[in-house]
């Protein structure tokens, strides 16, 4: 494998006596997409969280693109370009639709410590704002106010916002939740045309959707890296089977 | 605006932005004409209450700006009015006596103070920010306690008002009406141009979710520390105009009280509403003197007062205009 984008060295983190991540080593290749499956509890968004940077790891090591960020917070990963959905909705809900694109394409173009100018009327801000919303399909509520939103309009604007930041690096935590139907169809169609232009890293129980999107899987079980492999190298695993696949698959 | 409303508004927001602006336009002018009023009716007084209106308006707007778009609740905010106070009675003690070196020392002792305190206090949030700033109020409260050269708990009396390009300009009241005034619409202009730049909205954005700011590349902390500087500068303005109009200072501008009673009208007014704040000073001080005329126990009805607008009117003022007009809440 090439020089991966993103590279885990034993991780590890501990809620007293519970081992959440339990000396985990995970390689993220540039331009796949790495979907991490697991049992309920197996430490899947506290992982994501670490990497994002929400929370420190008790030790071990992070690198990404080639340098240490095990040190660095959220918002410093996040102007290295690495970006995150959360699994429960996190929403400006005061905000209008715009206004929550707008102000992530506002972190990354220019200081905000202007006290002058109104933000809502500049173009550099909307126009961008805008593009990331016709990717998810949003475009059409762009002035509505987010908070009273359909849940599935919430996880396509969290998205949207991700994408605002312009992101080498995604991380999507289980962005299909409680999402049914079409919605959940165009954000698979949005994840496949993603795919081609930036490295994805996917929680999600739908295993329908993992094993149809992702280059690589990962098998996360108590906090640990059971397996990882190719679909068809994590369909074949007897370990996997045993622990974890066998209940869930159709 | 809390994120189970009801019902969307399909549209987009513009005019409510306008009417704002508009009733503030509106709530300036009537300030502009009160001394004709004052005059037609007689009543000297009337001057006095509308020059301590538009100060209390300065420091509530100042205050609103924080805890309203920044969810920075300050429980020592009157700090902030007696450093103001202060500036005047102490540099006027040493002979100095211009209004713009008062201006001049207040905001830049509380831009040192507001810079300190801000930095310790944002370490924390929620009821441990409200209690931290309230400790670092009576601090300076007790500070200015034991000054006794500058008439320690009695407070002094101020020989004369500030002096503005070595005349005494401020004697009039009507002159230090308009001035007051000059500074409330001047800093209205700088707060409403604020809230609406970046800056603004990175602040508005910390209080709606601080977690997704920073997880679209924010540190609150930069920003929430100079809009609580800034907000503590604009008090003192309020301060300075204070000491000028009562011709006196004492501790207990920066009394705890006093704090409480900023956050009342900021309440009042209905939070995060930078015209309703000068709306809120307005009616919290029109009610305060309306009820004492009536009894000596006013504050018991003010206070029951507060509780049928919290409970029954929670956006203030501002909130009751919308609900009427048929908008959401």
């Amino acid at each position: 494998m090439s020089d991966p984008l993103l590279s885990v060295r034993h991780l590890c983190k501990a809620y007293g006596a519970l081992k959440v991540t339990d000396d985990l080593s995970l390689d993220v290749a540039t331009g796949e997409l790495h979907a991490i499956i697991g049992p309920n509890g197996a430490g899947k968004t506290t992982l994501i969280s670490q990497l994002s940077g929400q929370l420190r790891p008790d030790s071990g090591r992070i690198d990404y693109g080639g340098r240490d960020i095990t040190r660095l917070k959220m918002h410093e990963r996040v102007r290295h370009g690495m970006a995150r959905s959360f699994q429960i909705t996190s929403i400006l809900p005061g905000f209008t639709v715009l206004e929550n694109v707008a102000m992530a394409v506002q972190a990354r173009s220019g200081s905000s410590f202007r006290f002058f100018g109104a933000a809502a009327r500049e173009r550099v801000l909307n126009d961008a704002a805008m593009d990331a919303l016709a990717e998810v399909g949003l475009d059409d509520r762009a002035h509505r106010i987010a908070g009273p939103m359909s849940h599935g309009e919430h996880r396509q604007l969290e998205i949207a916002v991700a994408l605002a930041t312009k992101p080498r690096l995604l991380l999507l935590d289980e962005p299909l939740a409680g999402t049914g139907g079409e919605e959940a169809e165009n954000l698979v169609a949005l994840f496949r045309k993603l795919k081609a232009r930036t490295t994805l890293v996917l929680i999600e129980h739908d295993m329908q959707v993992v094993f149809a999107l992702a280059d690589r899987i990962s098998v996360l079980v108590y906090g640990r890296i059971v397996a990882s492999g190719t679909p068809d190298e994590i369909r074949s695993d007897p370990a996997v089977r045993e622990a974890y696949l066998g209940e869930e698959t159709t | 605006m809390s994120a189970n409303t009801a019902t969307a508004p399909a549209k987009a927001l513009p005019p409510r932005v306008a009417l704002r602006t508009w009733v503030a336009i509106a709530l300036f002018a009537g300030f502009a004409l009160v001394p004709v009023l004052a005059g037609l009716i007689d009543d000297p007084f009337l001057l006095v209450t509308a020059t301590r209106i538009v100060v209390f308006a300065i420091a509530a707007m100042a205050l609103d700006l924080i805890l309203g778009y920044g969810a920075m609740v300050s429980f020592g905010h009157a700090a902030y009015l007696g450093i103001g106070a202060y500036a005047v009675a102490i540099l006027s003690a040493y002979g100095i006596t211009d209004l713009g070196l008062h201006l001049l020392a207040a905001v830049m002792v509380s831009a040192v103070f507001a810079a300190i305190t801000g930095g310790i206090s944002l370490r924390t949030r929620g009821v441990y920010f409200i209690m931290i700033t309230l400790a670092f109020g009576q601090m300076a409260y007790f500070f200015f306690v034991s000054l006794s050269a500058f008439g320690g708990d009695d407070g002094m009396t101020l020989g004369r008002r500030s002096t503005v390009f070595g005349q005494p300009l401020l004697e009039d009241n009507l002159v230090l009406f308009y001035v007051a005034l000059g500074f409330l619409v001047a800093l209205y202009a700088f707060s409403a141009a604020l809230v609406r730049s970046r800056f603004g909205r990175v602040l508005t954005g910390t209080r709606e979710n601080r977690i997704r700011m920073q997880a679209i590349g924010f540190a609150p902390f930069p920003y929430q520390l100079t809009a609580f500087v800034i907000s503590g500068c604009m008090t003192s303005v309020a301060g300075v105009l204070l000491a000028n109009q009562s011709e006196f200072v004492s501790p207990a501008f920066m009394n705890w009280h006093r704090s409480g009673e900023l956050i009342v009208m900021v309440v009042l007014g209905g939070i995060g509403n930078l015209t309703g704040a000068i709306g809120g000073a307005m009616i919290a001080l029109l009610l305060e003197d309306w009820l004492s005329l009536l009894t000596r126990h006013w504050r018991l009805f003010f206070g029951l007062f507060l509780v049928l607008v919290v409970l029954y009117a929670p956006g203030g003022v501002t909130g009751l205009i919308r609900r009427i007009r048929g908008g959401p809440p």
